[in-house]
């Protein structure tokens, strides 16, 4: 008779706060942040692109802050709070005033790269809500990006800024057309 | 500002209230008045999608990370493949031995290169590729064995625990050493003279990285001359030589590669893959599996980010398919950045030599160019791109007498291939520094040697390419007005710089991979009687848009609005081929083939609605969602009452339509490389701050105009322009695939922070003009974006380079060391008066005072064929070659 093959529990079993959800998740203990969102619990929305802390594409928001998934252990989101891509609707499936204009001003070309940038400038206009030009560039240093020339991807943060203010921000001819002269 | 209503009709909600959920365009109505456009059965129409910003119709799945990327597929019992990779640059490999890795915990299938023995390549001259070496490794990072396990960590543990003993073979590590490797015409006697280790018997095989191309490890060469370039160069009151180089450099898309192959319930294969090319790679796997391509399926996931570098057929897509196919399960396989880096097919790292005969006035009298190319470890495109390095030179200045010779070599480096721009940048670099020294030699004006000399709009070039619209005057006026060129061009202080450059590139390649007389894209449109409508198409969106651009252009014809379109694509079981997303042809070819769907469906609605209602069919027109009369607009019908009279008329509503581009006017071998429907063109103008104590280049603004021919979208359009801008800012300053010659060719550094790419902080400002000249060959007249704005952004910077200290980098990238190095050299000859200070030594024209320089010397000697001669157009030619009898005859 065929032995009965031993298997002993490897999982590592946490409890934190996800997208504003409670959310339980089992994974083995070596796995990052980045992982376990990806592969344990399915939210694909998180991206890699070099799972050494290199590019910025798997930044997500850890209470708030926004860390490399890739970085961070995922034992170490226990009892915390994680913001994914995923979470950054708003009620009835709005989007978000960043993904609206991202989305009108094609700051996502091949949008591999957008949730870890979307997800860094939640939290740039959370603590400063009128960036200038400079501060965008410095917040977003951390981000690779080889489609847009990061262009768009200012002029989406800025004009999303204003819309959070409260302002009747209008784009200007140029960032859609380009320059007449 | 936007008048708010084309803002609202664009779906450009400039408002700040967002309350669109699904986000929708706004409702069009056929009354605003857009610029009319002859359609191409005559009948004109306002324009109510074309030229507008809307968004791109995946744009909310990209924002809220929805969209399926190819790592994002999980299939039940899905297994996880790694790949084994030499560590050794050129070996002949002895033995692999698998049993310790096979019977470790969770494996579930080992293979290696026997069970994929069929070689495989994108040019079906160059089939030089094994899914899996079969008996020799070729490079660093060459796929040797696979294992399929049922998690990642046990498939890496597995493949790490697989033992293959290699026998070393020598290594071919540059231009000059694959040229004189023994075996090659030019061989040199002393053979450890290239640093491998020496090998009993002088077997000249074992230099050799593969046994075809033209001789040793030279893959292809070629030669063309069109009309007489000494005859020119007699007649040119200046002639100038000049050497330069274009280091090598690669896509970095922020996706790694990935596949995952199934064999799905009725035993037939399908494989998703983050490719730029399914068409290509369902081919390649109907060969190397020796399957019926009806038996297998690939679908192209959206890239992110492809550049060019998912265009080959790669190990990992074949290795999956046949894991999926022994172990009847789902496979998936994820490269690691390090992995992607030898994957590369980027950039080729050319040297260039180009000597040229103007007049006084900078009108060109004789060109002659050559090019010598490092392939790297296979074929890929290289023999295109070979020909590509010699191509373009004649579409943007008159150039009467033109001669090509290029070279590409094997090396035991990762493969060169397409990179954005394709073989142009790095002659386009060396063309638009070399213009801007005879302009200084010549003492004319930048500006002026360039637009005094454009090739005409609609006129045939000396080696037979066909230009169409040609916007580039206007381009340059443009960026030279914007800004201020003509003030600033040798008048800023010291260390502050101004450069103009220009280009052009192809709207897709005029000719196909393999050859064949079928069209280069087919559309399928399907109408559904509720008013939906489908569209398939076997194109890619890679990030450029052009899901978007076939439902903007149907939206167009059919008056319905884009986002209420179905847009199915890159399918091969579903969609009819498209040839890929690759030589900047999508919106050319995938846009005529949706044009011509399009309209047919058009005419049947307005036919049947016609009989139905009475009215001339002439009088009919859809818009708006609506079908009506043009003289009398109250009658109207909607869309989708439109489609059931058509069906109720004909049956059900489908429509094909398909793009083949022109035949092209020259008729010589090599004459396949460089034709396209059409030509895009560009004008640059850098400023630049150089720190002279540091070297360090900072490129403050870049202006640049781009003609377009027609946007079909500005907003997606002025993307494509940046996103190239960056890149080619990039190429220009610091990204470069650079290998450790001396420790076996090893890549210095395959990850993400070590190879040099700007971020936001290295990012300059960037100025865009969209000219449109309407191209009659593109869809409304649209011409390519995605790839020409990179080209003339490199040799801008170095020209800008130059004016601010006064040394020429002829040398890419522009890192600090070279700047300094030949700033510090300057100032240590103009310190020691005993010198002259000439620090030339490009063989250039003698007893000028050349600018110091930091850049090659020299171009190696080689041994070129006899060119393929050809007369141009305006000298009685036909684009045919000149027999070779008949040369020897004249002679
Ligand atoms: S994947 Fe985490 S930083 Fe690149
Ligand atoms: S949109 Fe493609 S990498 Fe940023």
């Amino acid at each position: 008779m065929k032995q009965r093959r031993k298997i002993r529990k490897q999982k590592a079993h946490i409890a934190f706060v996800l997208n504003g959800e409670p959310c339980e998740v089992a994974f083995a203990p070596h796995k990052t942040l980045l992982e376990v969102l990806r592969e344990d619990l399915n939210l694909t929305g998180t991206k890699h692109g070099c799972e050494l802390g290199e590019c910025g594409t798997c930044a997500v928001l850890l209470d708030g802050k926004p860390v490399l998934s890739c970085l961070v252990l995922g034992l170490d989101a226990e009892g915390r709070e994680v913001t994914t891509v995923e979470g950054m609707q708003l009620p009835e499936g709005r989007l978000h005033p960043l993904q609206e204009t991202f989305a009108d001003l094609g700051a996502a070309q091949c949008g591999y790269c957008t949730p870890g940038f979307l997800l860094t400038a939640l939290e740039l206009l959370a603590k400063n809500p009128k960036p200038t030009r400079e501060e965008i560039a410095q917040a977003l240093s951390g981000n690779l990006c080889r489609c847009t020339g990061y262009i768009k991807i200012y002029e989406a943060v800025e004009l999303a800024a204003a819309h959070m203010r409260g302002e009747k921000a209008e784009v200007a001819e140029e960032v859609v057309y380009g320059l007449k002269s | 500002m936007i008048p708010s209503a084309v803002a609202e009709i664009a779906g450009f909600c400039m408002q700040v209230t967002r309350t669109r959920d699904p986000p929708k365009s706004g409702r069009i109505t056929a009354t605003k008045p857009y610029p009319v456009h002859l359609m191409k059965n005559g009948s004109s129409k306002h324009l109510e999608v074309v030229g507008k910003p809307f968004r791109k119709v995946d744009a909310s799945a990209k924002v809220t990370g929805q969209t399926k990327f190819a790592d994002d597929i999980v299939l039940p019992r899905m297994l996880y493949c790694k790949i084994l990779r030499s560590h050794v640059p050129h070996a002949l490999i002895r033995k692999i031995d698998t049993s310790k890795a096979v019977a470790m915990p969770g494996v579930v299938a080992v293979i290696t290169g026997k069970s994929l023995p069929i070689p495989y390549g994108i040019l079906p001259v160059s089939q030089d590729e094994h899914a899996l070496c079969l008996d020799k490794v070729r490079m660093i990072g060459d796929p040797v064995a696979a294992v399929a396990a049922i998690d990642e960590d046990a498939a890496f543990e597995a493949m790490n625990a697989i033992e293959v003993e290699y026998d070393p073979l020598p290594v071919i590590s540059s231009i000059q050493d694959a040229l004189r490797s023994p075996g090659s015409a030019h061989m040199d006697d002393n053979p450890s003279r290239t640093g491998g280790p020496q090998l009993a018997g002088e077997n000249k095989e074992a230099w050799r990285i593969h046994g075809y191309g033209d001789h040793g490890n030279v893959h292809k060469m070629v030669a063309l001359e069109f009309g007489d370039v000494e005859e020119g160069f007699k007649q040119a009151d200046l002639i100038r030589e000049d050497v330069f180089f274009y280091e090598g450099n690669t896509h970095l898309p922020m996706e790694q590669h990935a596949a995952v192959a199934q064999v799905d319930g009725d035993g037939k294969l399908c494989l998703w893959s983050s490719t730029q090319t399914p068409h290509y790679v369902h081919r390649a796997l109907a060969k190397v599996l020796e399957m019926p391509a009806s038996r297998i399926r690939v679908i192209a996931t959206p890239n992110g980010g492809g550049f060019g570098g998912k265009s080959d057929p790669f190990p990992h897509e074949m290795i999956v398919s046949k894991l999926a196919l022994l172990t009847g399960r789902p496979v998936k396989v994820t490269l690691t950045r390090e992995e992607v880096f030898y994957c590369h097919r980027g950039r080729h790292p050319v040297l260039m030599w180009v000597k040229t005969g103007a007049k006084k006035d900078g009108a060109i009298t004789a060109m002659h160019f050559r090019s010598f190319l490092d392939g790297g470890a296979y074929g890929s495109y290289g023999v295109a791109s070979t020909y590509y390095t010699g191509a373009l030179q004649t579409v943007t200045y008159k150039i009467p007498n033109y001669k090509f010779e290029g070279v590409r070599v094997f090396t035991n480096k990762p493969p060169c291939g397409p990179k954005r721009g394709h073989g142009t940048p790095q002659p386009r670099y060396a063309l638009e520094v070399h213009l801007d020294k005879i302009a200084e030699q010549l003492r004319l004006d930048p500006v002026a040697i360039r637009k005094n000399h454009l090739v005409e709009p609609y006129s045939l070039t000396s080696n037979y390419l066909r230009v169409g619209s040609m916007g580039l005057a206007a381009c340059i006026d443009k960026v030279v007005t914007a800004s201020d060129f003509k003030n600033k061009f040798r008048n800023l202080p010291y260390g502050k710089g101004i450069g103009l450059a220009c280009a052009s590139y192809l709207s897709g390649a005029g000719l196909p991979i393999y050859w064949n007389h079928m069209p280069h894209s087919g559309v399928q449109l399907r109408l559904d009687r509720q008013g939906g409508v489908c569209v398939m198409c076997g194109s890619i969106d890679i990030g450029q848009g052009s899901d978007s651009v076939l439902a903007y252009i149907i939206a167009e014809v059919l008056g319905i609005d884009p986002f209420d379109i179905r847009v199915l694509t890159a399918d091969t079981d579903l969609t009819p081929v498209d040839l890929g997303s690759y030589s900047s042809r999508v919106t050319l070819m995938t846009g005529n083939a949706a044009l011509e769907a399009a309209e047919r469906a058009r005419d049947l609605l307005i036919r049947a609605v016609s009989e139905k209602m009475n009215i001339p069919a002439t009088r009919l027109s859809l818009s708006g969602g609506r079908l009506f009369d043009v003289e009398n607009p109250e009658t109207s019908i909607s869309f989708a009452e439109a489609v059931q009279i058509a069906e109720a008329r004909f049956g059900t509503i489908g429509t094909v339509g398909s793009y083949t581009p022109p035949p092209s006017a020259g008729k010589y071998k090599g004459a396949g490389v460089g034709p396209s429907p059409a030509y895009s063109y560009d004008a640059a103008v850098a400023e630049v701050e150089v720190d002279p104590r540091t070297g360090i280049v900072r490129v403050e603004r870049i202006w640049i105009a781009h003609d377009i021919g027609r946007a079909i979208n500005p907003a997606l359009t002025l993307g494509q322009v940046e996103g190239s801008v960056y890149m080619g800012l990039g190429e220009a300053l610091m990204e470069e695939m650079s290998y450790r010659t001396n420790r076996n060719v090893v890549h210095k550094f395959p990850s993400l922070l070590e190879y040099k790419s700007p971020t936001t902080l290295e990012m300059c400002d960037v100025k865009t003009f969209l000219i449109e000249d309407p191209d009659p060959n593109g869809p409304f007249g649209a011409k390519e974006v995605g790839q020409g704005p990179l080209l003339p952004v490199p040799p801008a910077i170095a020209n800008a380079v130059y004016d601010a200290v006064q040394v020429r980098i002829d040398e890419v990238p522009i890192t600090p060391d070279k700047v300094l190095s030949a700033i510090q050299k300057r100032d240590e000859k103009q310190e020691d008066e005993g010198e002259s200070a000439n620090g030339g030594g490009t063989g250039i024209t003698r007893g000028v005072e050349e600018p110091h320089r930091y850049g090659p010397k020299s171009v190696p000697e080689v041994d070129w064929p006899e060119p393929v001669r050809v007369k141009p157009p305006w000298d009685g030619g036909t684009g045919k070659e000149i027999l070779r009898e008949a040369v020897h005859a004249r002679e």
